[in-house]
């Protein structure tokens, strides 16, 4: 049996409301609103996130890590390595990157389903992340959303069995950008719909349905990616679908994830499913990818915690200034602060372990869990001194408690003021660091934190990650 | 193992107003501060015969004494961090306590204000490379990295935020009084806590006027061997104890490191304190200089150094114990604060108020009877800190 045996997801915490771009430029915004990446957030962190939080659900390990992005930040440099490693898979993981198409996503599900199912590899992750930007004063600025999701393909313990797949390609140009575009660039809505939209959808679900002898009756569940709500319903109408059969695009309350959407969407149908219902899922983009999914008594264990239902909602609401500023739209006044140190890519290479995964190390002799705040190569115990006595010890996935904090006005950050602390670890050990999603109000003393893969600057076109600590929810 | 005590005199100081000093140059600021050294130690430059300058950002080696054309004298830069400058004192000291020169000039010089940005470069200073680093280590600011201590001292003690900047603040008003009443101090105004309190929140709970200023400034000691320091003026100050502690990053790393006291400050004080024979600190010094960088700072070296009780600075804060007129006065030419923060001139700077307080020179800020003196940096922060603690007095 193969099929998803695992699902994560990553939402930003930070929403903008439809309203508040409608009262920028002057006129109704509209329903709902979009979730907006921290400023330190990018498709590479949001993808990090996702897969953890997939991990996390069933403790499992992965030879396969495909990432599908049409917004990776290297033009060139592979983002699933960088996943991978911030991720602690093994070095033999094959990793990949899916890109240039919206249908990335899909594709990299095939992918891993093919490559499971040939029996080349036991367990293959697929992650989507995207923060696709549209221009200020378009419509896409308001209906796309950052955000990323992951699921894991498996034989064991299999939650959604894959029962079939079909797939079209289509040249057909609706939504593209080139190299020197920052924004997204689209051809006109109607044109889109009936001449590639919806013809592209009808023949990969005739096709899927053909090539199985089934009828869109015999799904209980149908997720198809769609550019927004307007487009998600017509499809369902022009398809004559069940109304209640189709899953919600989730467009309102965070916007159109790019190569996230689909997988989000298929999260939120797992979340409800239940055993035996057969699911429809469509990725689209210069083509289109179906598959036919059955759920199994599994999904009983995913019961335990919500997929996506608790993150759809953000916890806070920014402004379109903050918006325009954490990405980058408008330029913002330098700090008269002190500049940080130049990068280095040796030194960087030296402390990779501590960078990606937050290793540090624990003393054999006094088991005291530590971290240098340099990253550096720790050669004797901070606590009894002994040299050279020590096994790695990774602390990105530790739960800690606020010792102390900061909010600090001179910290530079995009989201001022900034905050900095002092993270004690269950387990032992310490760390400084930046704080990050918190509500300043809501900081005290003693409050659970955990860590996140943040982007902490840029510096001489290197983009340093490294962990930063965020309370842990709901604060 | 020897000790210091008595063996070395401090026979001339100088040290330039403290401040912005936008026309004055690192060279104006040396040649400022030694020449006052020279002429209160009563010597010509030709007779130093070794010197050591301290300066963390203002220059990278002995080159940096060259304004001064000392003719060919062995000339060491030195870098502690904050304690800068009183490192370059010791280094001095050493050097006429064993007798390789009778006649040696400690100076130390920064030149903030040149960098064009607001407040002292980040983590560089704590140990990462200057020029090519990692990238790892949170962006925080030093008000902040002083804040955690605010924020966990009033969490453990069980005092209000709001309670707790109002203790504070009576330290910056205490300091902005004594710097009112000295000319070189970087700021002379008075303060009221209401203005402290009411400051924009730079590190919260810190505010503006929880935080030193960030200055230009020079100072400089002439120092030489105790037997002979009576024959360059009758009323040469003694040296009783030099003490360093350097912390290995253990407030970063190790939980049982509190953030209410800093382990650097304890030690280099109570070793200071058996160099100088000291037994009882808050009875035996007559007034005291301390790195108050930040005034949660302050309040914790008054414990640290046994000034209070554990736990019990406040009531001494509250009781008026560190002001002018006060059991201990604490900062008396207005601190750090209040006279300026240039990195590798404070420890020179400290030690020239307990000089001229020692001599009965201090003029309106002048404490009664002094007989020991006490001058305490610590640069860095908790467990990431270069403390010193230095003893001086005027019997020998």
């Amino acid at each position: 049996m193969v099929g998803i045996t695992s699902f994560g997801v990553h939402l930003p915490v930070y929403r903008l409301r439809r309203e508040e771009i409608g009262r920028m430029w002057g006129r109704a915004g509209g329903e709902g609103a979009r979730a907006v990446a921290g400023y330190d957030e990018d498709p590479i962190t949001m993808a990090v996130a996702a897969v953890l939080d997939c991990l996390k659900r069933t403790g499992g390990e992965a030879d396969r890590l495909f990432l599908a992005t049409t917004t990776s930040p290297y033009r060139e440099k592979q983002a699933a390595a960088v996943v991978a490693s911030a991720a602690d898979l093994r070095e033999d993981c094959h990793t990949a990157d899916f890109s240039g198409s919206l249908r990335a996503s899909s594709s990299a599900l095939m992918a891993a389903l093919d490559a499971v199912s040939a029996g080349a590899g036991k367990s293959a992750i697929v992650v989507a992340s995207d923060m696709r930007a549209g221009a200020a004063k378009g419509s896409l600025e308001a209906t796309l959303g950052d955000g990323a999701a992951a699921l894991t393909v498996g034989t064991e313990n299999v939650v959604a069995e894959l029962e079939g797949s079909y797939s079209v390609y289509s040249d057909f140009t609706d939504y593209w950008r080139l190299d020197e575009d920052r924004f997204l660039r689209s051809a006109e809505g109607r044109f889109i719909d009936e001449a590639g939209y919806f013809p592209i959808m009808e023949r990969v679900i005739g096709g899927l349905l053909d090539r199985y002898g089934l009828k869109s009756g015999d799904f209980s569940r149908i997720v198809y990616y769609a550019s927004d709500s307007r487009q998600h319903g017509a499809l369902a109408r022009r398809l004559r679908l069940e109304k209640e059969k189709v899953q919600p695009p989730l467009y309102d309350a965070v916007g159109n994830t790019g190569t996230a959407a689909v997988l989000l969407m298929l999260g939120a149908a797992l979340e409800q499913a239940k055993a035996g219902e057969r699911i429809l899922v469509v990725g689209y983009g210069d083509g289109a990818d179906a598959f036919i999914f059955r759920v199994t008594g599994e999904i009983e264990k995913f019961r335990r915690i919500p997929l996506v239902s608790d993150k759809l909602v953000g916890k806070v609401f920014v402004s379109y200034g903050q918006y325009l500023t954490w990405r980058g739209i408008i330029p913002v006044e330098t700090q008269t602060l002190p500049e940080r140190p130049p990068l280095s890519l040796p030194a960087r290479f030296r402390e990779r372990r501590a960078i990606s995964a937050l290793y540090g190390v624990k003393c054999r002799r006094c088991g005291t869990p530590q971290f240098s705040p340099l990253g550096q190569n720790i050669r004797v115990c901070v606590k009894c001194q002994a040299k050279d006595e020590f096994e790695p010890y990774r602390f990105s996935d530790k739960r800690g408690t606020l010792f102390t904090y900061s909010v600090d006005s001179l910290m530079p950050t995009l989201n001022p003021p900034g905050v900095n602390g002092v993270v004690d670890f269950e387990g032992g050990g310490r760390l400084v660091c930046e704080l990050t999603d918190c509500i300043v109000e809501n900081l005290k003393v003693g409050m659970p934190v955990e860590m996140t893969f943040r982007r902490m600057f840029v510096n001489r076109g290197i983009i340093s990650y490294f962990w930063k600590a965020r309370p842990v929810a709901p604060a | 193992m020897e000790s210091i005590r008595d063996k070395v005199a401090i026979i001339g100081m100088g040290c330039t107003r403290f401040g912005e000093r936008w026309d004055k140059g690192v060279e104006d600021l040396l040649v400022e501060a030694a020449y006052e050294a020279f002429e209160d130690a009563g010597i010509a430059p030709k007779d130093v015969q070794a010197a050591w300058i301290g300066t963390v950002f203002s220059g990278l080696s002995a080159i940096t004494l060259a304004p001064l054309q000392l003719q060919y004298i062995p000339v060491t830069r030195v870098e502690n961090m904050c304690a800068t400058g009183s490192e370059a004192l010791r280094a001095a000291a050493y050097a006429v306590a064993a007798g390789v020169c009778d006649i040696a000039l400690a100076i130390g010089v920064e030149k903030l204000k040149d960098t064009g940005a607001t407040g002292v470069k980040g983590p560089s200073i704590v140990g990462d490379n200057q020029d090519a680093s990692s990238g790892i280590g949170p962006g925080y600011s030093a008000p902040a990295s002083f804040a955690y201590m605010a924020t966990r001292y009033f969490h453990d003690y069980g005092i209000r935020p709001d309670e707790g900047k109002r203790l504070l603040a009576q330290i910056a008003v205490k300091n902005h009084h004594n710097g009112s009443l000295n000319p070189k101090a970087h700021f002379q105004n008075e303060l009221t806590v209401e203005q402290v309190v009411n400051a924009p929140i730079i590190a919260w709970p810190l505010g503006l006027y929880d935080c030193c200023g960030v200055s230009d400034g020079a100072a400089a000691a002439i120092v030489t061997r105790a037997d002979m320091a009576r024959s360059f003026r009758q009323d040469p100050i003694y040296i009783k104890a030099l003490q360093i502690a350097v912390g290995a990053r253990q407030g970063a790393m190790r939980q049982d490191y509190d953030f209410t006291h800093i382990e650097e400050n304890v030690t280099a004080s109570r070793r200071a304190y058996a160099e100088a024979g000291i037994k009882d600190p808050r009875r035996e010094i007559s007034c005291a200089e301390v790195h108050d960088c930040f005034s949660i700072h302050e309040m914790i070296v008054y414990e640290d150094l046994g000034f209070s009780p554990r736990g019990r600075a406040r009531e001494d804060i509250e009781a008026g114990t560190f002001t002018l007129k006060g059991e201990l006065p604490v900062n008396t030419d207005g601190g750090l604060k209040c006279f300026g923060h240039p990195l590798g001139a404070s420890g020179l700077r400290m030690m020239y108020e307990m000089y001229k307080q020692l001599q009965g020179k201090a003029g309106p800020r002048q404490v009664k009877n002094p007989r020991l003196a006490l001058t305490h940096n610590l640069g860095g922060n908790a467990g990431t800190g270069i403390c010193s603690c230095f003893i001086v007095g005027n019997e020998k």
